[in-house]
C-alpha cells in the first residue's frame, strides 16, 4: 500500500500535475519532458521522483533510458475515495433539499399543494 | 443549478459547494438543530440516526449515531468551535469505526445568493489509514445503498402514476 498523504502532496504541485497530464497522453522519457516544461533535467527528475514515490507514475528500464508512464492504481485509489465522499454528501444534500422545503414552504406552495 | 462540487485544495483540504433553494437561516438551522439534522445527514439509503446530539454553542457537544437497523452502526463525536448565526459554523469531528479517526476540522459557510444560499464546506483530509478505513466501510454500504435507491425510485414512480390515474 502506498501512502495517500504522499499522493496528495505530490498532486499539490502544478508542475507535477502538468507532468501527469502529459503522461496521460503516453509514455515519455525525462528528456522528452524537459523540453515542454522549460525546466532543467535535475528539476524534472526531482518531480518524477516525488511522483514515483507517491505511486502516481511507474518507470521502466529501456537501455540507458527510464521512460515514465501513469501508474493507474495510485490515481484510481484517490479518485475512489473522493467519489465515495462525493456520493454520500450528494445523497445527504438531496435529502436536505426536502427538509428545507418543509422549513420554508413558500417555493413549494406556489406550485400548488397536494390534496388528500 | 444545485449541483454539488467537491474539490481538493492543496494536499490537506476538501472543499464542497452546494446551492440550496432556501435562506441561509434555514440551511444553518438544518445543520445545527437535531430534529432537522437527523432527517438528512444519513449517508446511504436505509440508515437512520437514532441518537443526534447537537449543542449549538461554542464548546457544545456533537454526537451522531447511525444504524442500518440490522445491527450495523457507527458514530461520530465532535465539538463546536465557533458559531456565527446564520452564516458560519466551525466544528471538529471524528468518526468512530469503532476506533476514532484523527480530528477533522470543518468550516461551513452559508452565503445568501439571491433568494438561495450557497454553502461552502471546507474539511480537512483524513490521513491515509482513515481514508482506507472509510473507503472499505463506504464500499460495503455503498453497494446496498444503490439497490435501495433503485427500489425507492421505482416506488416513487409507481406512486406518481397511481395518483395521476386516480385524479
Amino acid at each position: 500500500m502506498f501512502d495517500l498523504d504522499t499522493t496528495f502532496a505530490a498532486l499539490a504541485d502544478p508542475t507535477r500535475r502538468a507532468i501527469l497530464a502529459r503522461l496521460a497522453l503516453g509514455e515519455a522519457t525525462v528528456m522528452e519532458l524537459v523540453k515542454p516544461f522549460e525546466l532543467t533535467q535535475p528539476a524534472i527528475s526531482q518531480h518524477l521522483k516525488v511522483l514515483e514515490h507517491a505511486g502516481l507514475i511507474a518507470r521502466r528500464v529501456d537501455g540507458t533510458k527510464r521512460p515514465c508512464r501513469l501508474a493507474k492504481q495510485g490515481v484510481e485509489e484517490i479518485d475512489q475515495w473522493l467519489a465515495m465522499l462525493r456520493k454520500a454528501l450528494a445523497k445527504n444534500y438531496d435529502r436536505l433539499d426536502e427538509v428545507l422545503a418543509q422549513i420554508e414552504p413558500a417555493e413549494k406552495a406556489k406550485k400548488g399543494r397536494r390534496e388528500k | 443549478m444545485n449541483k454539488m462540487t467537491l474539490k481538493t485544495e492543496g494536499d490537506r483540504y476538501v472543499v464542497v459547494k452546494r446551492r440550496f433553494a432556501a435562506s441561509p437561516e434555514a440551511v444553518y438551522r438544518a445543520h445545527t438543530e437535531p430534529e432537522l439534522v437527523r432527517q438528512w445527514m444519513l449517508g446511504p439509503e436505509g440508515w437512520t440516526m437514532p441518537v443526534c446530539i447537537s449543542e449549538a454553542k461554542p464548546g457544545g457537544k456533537i454526537r451522531f449515531e447511525w444504524t442500518d437497523g440490522k445491527g450495523n452502526g457507527f458514530y461520530l463525536t465532535g465539538e463546536y468551535v465557533e458559531l456565527n448565526p446564520y452564516n458560519k459554523i466551525v466544528h471538529i469531528e471524528r468518526m468512530h469505526l469503532p476506533d476514532p479517526t484523527p480530528d477533522n476540522h470543518v468550516e461551513t459557510r452559508f452565503d445568501a445568493d439571491g433568494r438561495a444560499t450557497l454553502m461552502t464546506m471546507r474539511m480537512t483530509l483524513p490521513d491515509e489509514k482513515t481514508r482506507a478505513a472509510m473507503l472499505a466501510t463506504g464500499m460495503e454500504y455503498g453497494m446496498e445503498a444503490s439497490y435501495l435507491r433503485l427500489e425507492r425510485l421505482i416506488e416513487t414512480e409507481a406512486a406518481k402514476n397511481a395518483s395521476a390515474s386516480a385524479r
